[in-house]
This record gives C-alpha cells, structure tokens and sequence, in this order.
C-alpha cells in the first residue's frame, strides 16, 4: 500500500542541520558533488564491473513507464529508459536523448511558450539494437493521451498538437497553450519504442510491459516476481556509464528485515522507505556503511476543510498554528531528523522563500487572537462564536503510531487554548479515497509532495477551480479560495524563464504562509544507507527514487 | 462410490459459487478501491482517477463486473493483475513453487519429527523425554513465529554468520546447496509450531489406541513391544491424522504470512497480503478460488483416503 508517510520520517539534530547546512552551502541545494562523483574519489571502472543490489520496500509491477504506477516503480524506469532530459539536483535540466535542453534562450521554445524544436540525439539505439529516432518520441507523446490506453497523469501532454518529425532527430509540437510546467514533467517522461509498441492491439497487456526495451544504461534481465528484479549493462549507453555490470532491484516487504539485510550485507544500498527514523542513531556507526540524511520533497502538515464553519476565520487558523508545539513534535515524536518549514516548498528548490515569518509557540498570543476575534470560552472551557463551536475532528491514516502520537499531542495544546480536537483515524483506503478527495474531513495531518518533479507549479493544491468538491478536478482538497493566488498561479504558468517565474511563486507562499489552509510542521528527511565504496550515490530532491542516476555508480577500487 | 463422488463434487461447485459472491461483494464494498492508493501521487488529480477507473471498467455497477468476472472465469480466463498486467494465473504460478517448497520441506520435517515426538511420548507416558515434549510443544505453540524468526536471523546470521538472513536464493548463484542453505532457517522455524501441533495429536491418538483391547491381546499373545507398536498401534494412530493433513494441506499451499515476511521468501503469503494492500481485486479473487478449491478437493481426497484404508468406513 503506498502509505502516505512514504517518505519516512526524518532529520538531524540541530547540530546535524548546521552540519547539513554546511555542506548544502549557501544556494540550499544538495551536496551533488560532495555526495556524488568527485575528483577525490576514484575514477570509474573501463568497462562495467560488479553489481549492486538495492532493497526495496515496495515491489516494483509496472515497468512501462506511462502506464499508472507508483513511485517505486520509477527506479526501474530511470534505469531502463531515457528521457528527453533530466533533472539534476539542482533542479537543472541537463541533456539525455535531447541533445539539448530547449529554452526560450536557445530557441527551443518560442517567446510566448506555444512553439516547441527539439534536436535528438543521432545514433542512439534501443537495447534491441533498432535505432531511436524521432518516431519514439512522437509515439511516446501520443500514447500518453491515448484514450484506451491506461496511463497515470497526463497533464501538460494534453495540451500538445501537431507533433511533426522533421527529421530522424528533429521533432515539433504546438501547445495549446503556454504551459510551463511541462518541460518539468518531460524531464520525468520516458521515451518508449514504437517499433515494440505500436504493432500491439492491447498496449494495456503488451509482453513489453513485464520485459521493457529502452535506451538507459541497462537493459531488462529479468523478474522473479515477488522477490527481484535483474539488469545488466547496455554496453553501448551513449551517456556517462554504465560502470556496473548487474543491479539487482531486491523486494524487502518489512523495513525491519530490510534494516537487518542492509546490516548482514545482503543488500548494498537500502532504497524506498530508507532506514526507520528509530535506527538512524545505530545506523550512523555501522563499521563498512555510508549512512546519510536526505531531505524529501514531502511536507508535512496540518490540513483544514476551509469550507467547514470552525475554519473559515483566518484568526482560528492563525491561533492553532501558535498552538502548534513544532520543535516538541520534530524532536521528541521523529528523532530530530525532519526540518521545521514555513512553506509547502520544498527548501532545496530555486523557488523555495526563505523570508516567510518564523513561527512561533506561544499558547498566550493563541488565546489572545481567539480573544479578539470573539471566541468565548462556553461553559465547558470550549470557545465559540455565532453559535460556531470551536470543536473538529482530525484525521489521518490508521496505523501511523508517530501520526497517532502527534495528534495525541495536538489535541493536549489545542484544549490549552479552549479548543477541542478529537481524533478520528481511518485505513489507508478509506483515508486516501473519496473521504480526501471529496473533502469530506475537518482537518487531517497529512504527508503531500506538493511539486511535480523541480517545477514550483501548484495548481492542482491551490487553485480555486481544482477543487473536486465543487465539481473541479485537481487535489485541492482543503477548497482553498484566494482570488490573489489564482492570478499569480496562472502568471506564474505561463513563464518560462525561472529567474521571472520566481517572483509569483515567492508572493504565493506569502500568501499561502498568511492564509494558513494548511499549517506546515516540517519537510521530511529520510536516512539511506550504502556499503562503503558504492561511488555516485547522488540525492535529487527533485525525483522521487534514489537510484535516478543509478548508470553513474560505481565501486570504488581497491 | 463414484456417486459419492459426484455428489460432494456438485456441492462443492455451489461452494465455490457462493465463496466467489461473498469474495467479490466484500472486496468491492470495501471503501477505497483500488484507485485510492494514488490519491496522493504528485500531479494526479480526480479527473485521471475517473478516467482510469472508466477505462479499468471499475465504475460499472458491481452486479455487472461480478457477472464480467465469472463469464471469464467460466471461459478460462482468470483475469489481469491491476498490479502488473500479467494472467492471474502466471502470478499465482509464479509464487506456488517457492511456497511448496518451503511448506512442502517444513511439513516433512514436522510429520516426521511430530509423528516420532507423538509415539514416544506416548508410549513412555510422564517420562522426561514426554514432560519436555509437552513443555516444549507449549511454548512453541505459544511464542509467536515472527520472534523466532527474528532471533534465529540474529543468532545465526548477524552474530555467527552461518546462514543468509533471508531470500531464497543467492541471486546469481542458485545452486541446491544454496538454496539448502537458504531454506534452513524458514524451513525449522515453520516446522517447530507444526512439530508441536502434530506431536500432540499423535501422542493423543497413540494412547487411545494403547488402551485398546486389541492391543493388550497383542502383547497377552507374546508379541514384542515393539511389533506391537509398529503393526498394531502406528497404523491405527494415523488414522484420524490423515483427516488432520487433509485439513492443513490449504494451509499449506496457501503460505505462511509472516515466516514469508521475516525471511523475504517469495510465497503466496505475501502475495495475497500484497494484493489486498493494492486491492488487486483480480489477484486476491483468484487466490481465493484457488484456495477454495484447495480445501475442497484436500477434504474430499482425505475422506476418500480415509475410507479407503479403514476398512469399517463406507462411503455411500
């Protein structure tokens, strides 16, 4: 079940942030070169050399890249297949089956976003040896939009007209309209063969989908279902690597056992779901591991219902964000290890506003506000106003202990300042389903990764027309309204130069961190562990597998 | 006979009939879906959720897809898994070989050592070796597998490093030394709760059948102790086990959850467990077919066995 703690808990001790902080130097981006490929380590093998077998915690089924999956699935993807380009962790676009990155500067894009060129790559080939061209890359825009076929999101390619092959590697397209998110989700769209896939009546059962042909470093072995998944080296990779001769993508369904294997040496590299919080402090002293903290792009938060009565004063929402004992929360609930944030963005991005005003604990400023406002205590302690009872309930998945605890804790401080919050858990399915998405909670404590990849675009979260309760359809389930965010929202679409796009996703979070629809607690950070001498393991807060670049790693040798 | 026969094969099919409705209503009732796992994937949005459940036909009435399903399955199609797209078939098959052979081992090494635990115990009846059994046959029953589990991948591969700590295989290697080597650990662990149930049967059932008449003859006649176990006691002390073994047989085949957890075996446990947690409505439908008709032919074909070698039972 893709449970929504996905992103396991996690983050330093202070003195470990300011450590972090250190090497995450003054632009707030990961450490590529410290924890990646660098000239102190060793250089790469010649010729590929060794294997490395990752632990997942999730069994990865889908392994055509457009059809509906879930994230674990996508360590398979980025090792098989190609995009037109990546993203580093920087949040850059760099180079793969595109031969560059098409911008309005280098005239891949036209002024106003609609006019699109990409030049392709010559004398790539698909691990089956038949040539890539501009053909894929058409087939692979238009089966994503192909009404019978099952793939997942299909924002921004439904946008895209007249795709034309000018050449074997040349391709253009028109959008509907300007749309700047998309080169963001290009980055995480693979091309996929037409020559495997257009000849097959069903593309949904396609023998393609359990035994994918790609580009990427490594082509498909095979797959033991319910245990591993084998890969070997395409030995004519057009890009940096591949050094290693086999990766072994292991299902470990317990993290217990998962820890335990990574301990014992039967895994190398402990991938989604990482080491639980709670190992992180014996983790970190294992003779012959690497043990690291790595933030994710997931925010935690308290969500409300804006459209149920206890919620729609800005100064309730205001009152129970003072109510909100963070550092309690962070420290004594998750080890320490997340990073207390402000915004739904994450810190790492370009777009991330660091001015956004600290927040504070202070059980007195709650109560006063409260005051202010006009909520009196009734008679049994609880506040309310205009017969508004300042009493709702919160929920989130069943199961969570830490969630659980958390809401334990809330609900002590929020009776504190006269309001009553009672708990009301439910299962993942029942959670997550139409009780979510139809809005049909008070407030919930919640895990999102609000951004698609490195683009700050969060319409879906934040426009007023994505709300599914009125008859939208995005995944703007606390039915946040703000006329001011709608407009900076559609600005900010339709630019695509970064260093203009920025100003509009600043002022959102501004506003965002005023109005409260969602109290931000912290940004997870996952603790992953590798053997010693396993080079190129490089974070990217930007995708969301650990093994994005898997065709760079390598053994150090002896 | 062959009457007898038809007649449970025919009840059994209004069985499977009625497991298949209940199987099916109760999945789909269930609030969720399999859909709602994707609620929180970055970029998805309702309108994508809709249209694939349209386009995974999950948005017609259940009646419908019920009716769907079973037309199929009476045609030999068992349907896709949501999860990989492949015949339900291919992934149940893909999970039974690596079920029976962990069960199919532990089930030999607790008849076996449950049988002799049970004859010995009996036989030489509050003695230390039957005192020690009985304890030991409670607290196996009573610890909970997952912790001997645990402290035997501690005790054997963290600490003496003697055995892999989980998997069935060394991938790559693959060898049957390797794979032994491999199933040594699961196998006992599975065992030992087996060996405790199977001893206590047997010891029961070899002392009701020490304190027949029959079997004081044996011995008035001369005959010695242990002739008189082997030929008279034995074989009718596994009369009622083989009721026992049809009944555990779907246990079986149907894998041992948390033993599969502990040790990363790939069973039919886990899968079922997997395809609940996906709500791979086709995946958990056809495991459940498949162990109904389990049970139902394993209690047919105990009974038959039964009567076949008990001569007083007539089947009719």
């Amino acid at each position: 079940m893709s449970e929504k703690h996905r992103n396991s808990i996690f983050h330093p001790t202070r003195r470990q942030a300011l450590a972090m902080m250190g090497l995450v130097g003054a632009s707030g981006l990961v450490m590529p070169g410290i924890l990646g490929r660098d000239k102190a380590y060793a250089a790469p093998p010649s010729t590929p050399k060794g294997q490395v077998i990752i632990g997942f915690s999730q069994e990865p089924t889908v392994f055509n890249p457009h059809m509906l999956h879930i994230e674990v699935d996508e360590g398979i993807h980025f090792s098989v297949f190609d995009p037109l380009f990546n993203v580093d962790p920087d949040g850059k676009f760099t180079p793969a089956l595109a031969v560059e990155v098409p911008t309005v500067e280098n005239g891949g894009i036209s002024a106003d976003g609609l006019n699109w060129k990409v030049k392709l790559r010559d004398g790539v080939t698909w691990h089956d040896g038949k040539p890539f061209t501009a053909e894929d890359v058409k087939f692979t825009l238009e089966l994503v939009v192909d009404p019978n076929f099952r793939s997942g999101r299909r924002a921004g390619h439904d946008l895209v007209r007249d795709i034309k092959v000018v050449s074997p590697t040349e391709i253009t397209w028109r959008m509907d309209k300007p749309y700047a998110p998309y080169p963001s989700i290009l980055a995480s769209t693979f091309i996929v063969p037409k020559h495997v896939l257009e000849p097959e009546a069903d593309r949904n059962t396609a023998p393609f989908n359990n035994a994918p042909i790609g580009t990427g470093p490594f082509k498909w072995v095979e797959r033991v279902a319910g245990d591993h998944i084998e890969l070997a080296a395409n030995a004519v990779y057009y890009g940096d690597g591949p050094y290693l001769e086999r990766v072994i993508y292991k299902y470990i369904p317990d993290l217990t056992v998962l820890y335990t294997q990574f301990k014992t040496g039967d895994i190398d590299v402990t991938g989604l779901q990482w080491i639980t919080p709670d190992h992180y402090d014996e983790a970190k002293v294992l003779d012959g591991k690497d043990v690291v903290i790595v933030p994710g792009a997931t925010i935690e938060s308290v969500t409300f219902n804006m459209e149920k009565p206890q919620f729609k004063d800005v100064a309730v929402r205001q009152a129970l964000y003072f109510a909100l004992d963070k550092a309690t929360i962070i420290d004594a609930l998750y080890y320490g290890l997340p990073t207390p944030t402000e915004s739904y963005m994450p810190q790492q991005s370009f777009y991330f506003n660091p001015d956004l005003p600290k927040h504070e604990f202070d059980i007195e400023k709650a109560k006063k506000l409260l005051d202010d406002a006009g909520w009196k205590p009734g008679e049994d302690g609880i506040r309310a106003k205009d017969g508004i009872r300042l009493s709702f309930s919160n929920s989130t998945t069943a199961g969570n202990h830490i969630r659980e605890q958390v809401q334990q804790f809330m609900q002590q401080s929020f009776k504190d300042i006269g309001v009553e919050m009672t708990i009301s858990n439910l299962p993942p399915a029942v959670m997550w389903g139409e009780y979510w998405m139809q809005s049909k909670f008070e407030s919930v404590v919640v895990g999102i990764n609000f951004l698609t990849g490195p683009d700050p675009d969060t319409s879906d979260y934040f426009l007023s027309t994505s709300i599914n309760a009125k008859g939208g359809a995005g995944q703007n389930t606390s039915q946040y309204s703000s006329p001011e965010v709608d407009t900076l929202l559609g600005e900010g679409g339709r630019v695509f130069v970064p260093e203009e796009r920025k100003k509009a996703y600043l002022k959102i979070q501004e506003v965002i961190r005023n109005d409260l629809p969602l109290l931000p607690i912290f940004q997870y950070a996952t603790v992953r562990g590798h053997k010693k001498g396993m080079t190129g393991f490089t974070p990217n807060v930007n995708n969301r597998i650990d093994s994005w670049n898997v065709g760079s790693w390598y053994w150090e040798q002896a | 006979m062959t009457r007898y026969i038809l007649n449970r094969l025919g009840q059994s099919l209004v069985l499977l009939v009625l497991v298949s409705m209940i199987g099916f209503a109760v999945l789909n009732l269930a609030p969720g879906g399999p859909l709602s796992q994707f609620a929180l994937t970055p970029g998805m949005t309702q309108a994508d959720l809709d249209r694939i459940s349209a386009q995974m036909g999950l948005d017609r009435p259940l009646i419908v897809q019920y009716a769907d399903w079973a037309w199929r399955l009476l045609r030999g199609d068992w349907g896709r898994s949501f999860r990989d797209s492949r015949p339900v078939l291919d992934v149940i098959g893909g999970h039974f070989g690596a079920t029976l052979l962990l069960m199919g081992t532990a089930t030999v090494i607790s008849v076996v050592v449950g049988t002799w635990v049970g004859i010995k115990g009996a036989t030489k009846r509050y003695s230390i070796f039957d005192y020690t059994a009985t304890v030991g046959a409670m607290v196996a029953l009573s610890i909970p597998t997952f912790w001997f589990g645990l402290v035997a991948i501690y005790i054997f591969s963290l600490k003496l490093g003697w055995l892999p700590a989980g998997n069935m295989y060394t991938i790559g290697d693959g060898s049957i030394l390797d794979y032994a080597k491999h199933l040594i650990m699961p196998a006992l662990v599975l065992a030992l709760v087996d060996v405790a149930v199977w001893s206590r049967y047997m010891r029961t059932a070899t002392l009701d059948v020490i304190n027949q008449d029959f079997v004081r003859t044996a011995r008035a006649k001369g005959m010695t102790p242990r002739r008189v176990l082997m030929k008279h006691v034995v074989g009718n002390a596994l009369l009622p086990m083989i009721t026992l073994a049809g009944l555990q047989v779907p246990t079986l085949l149907g894998g041992a959850l948390v033993t599969e957890t502990v040790f990363t075996w790939p069973g039919m446990g886990r899968l079922f467990l997997d395809s609940l947690g996906y709500q791979d409505y086709p995946v958990v439908m056809g495991l459940l077919m498949f162990s109904a008709i389990l049970v139902l032919l394993s209690n047919l074909a105990a009974d038959l066995l039964t009567a076949f070698v008990d001569p007083r039972i007539r089947l009719t």
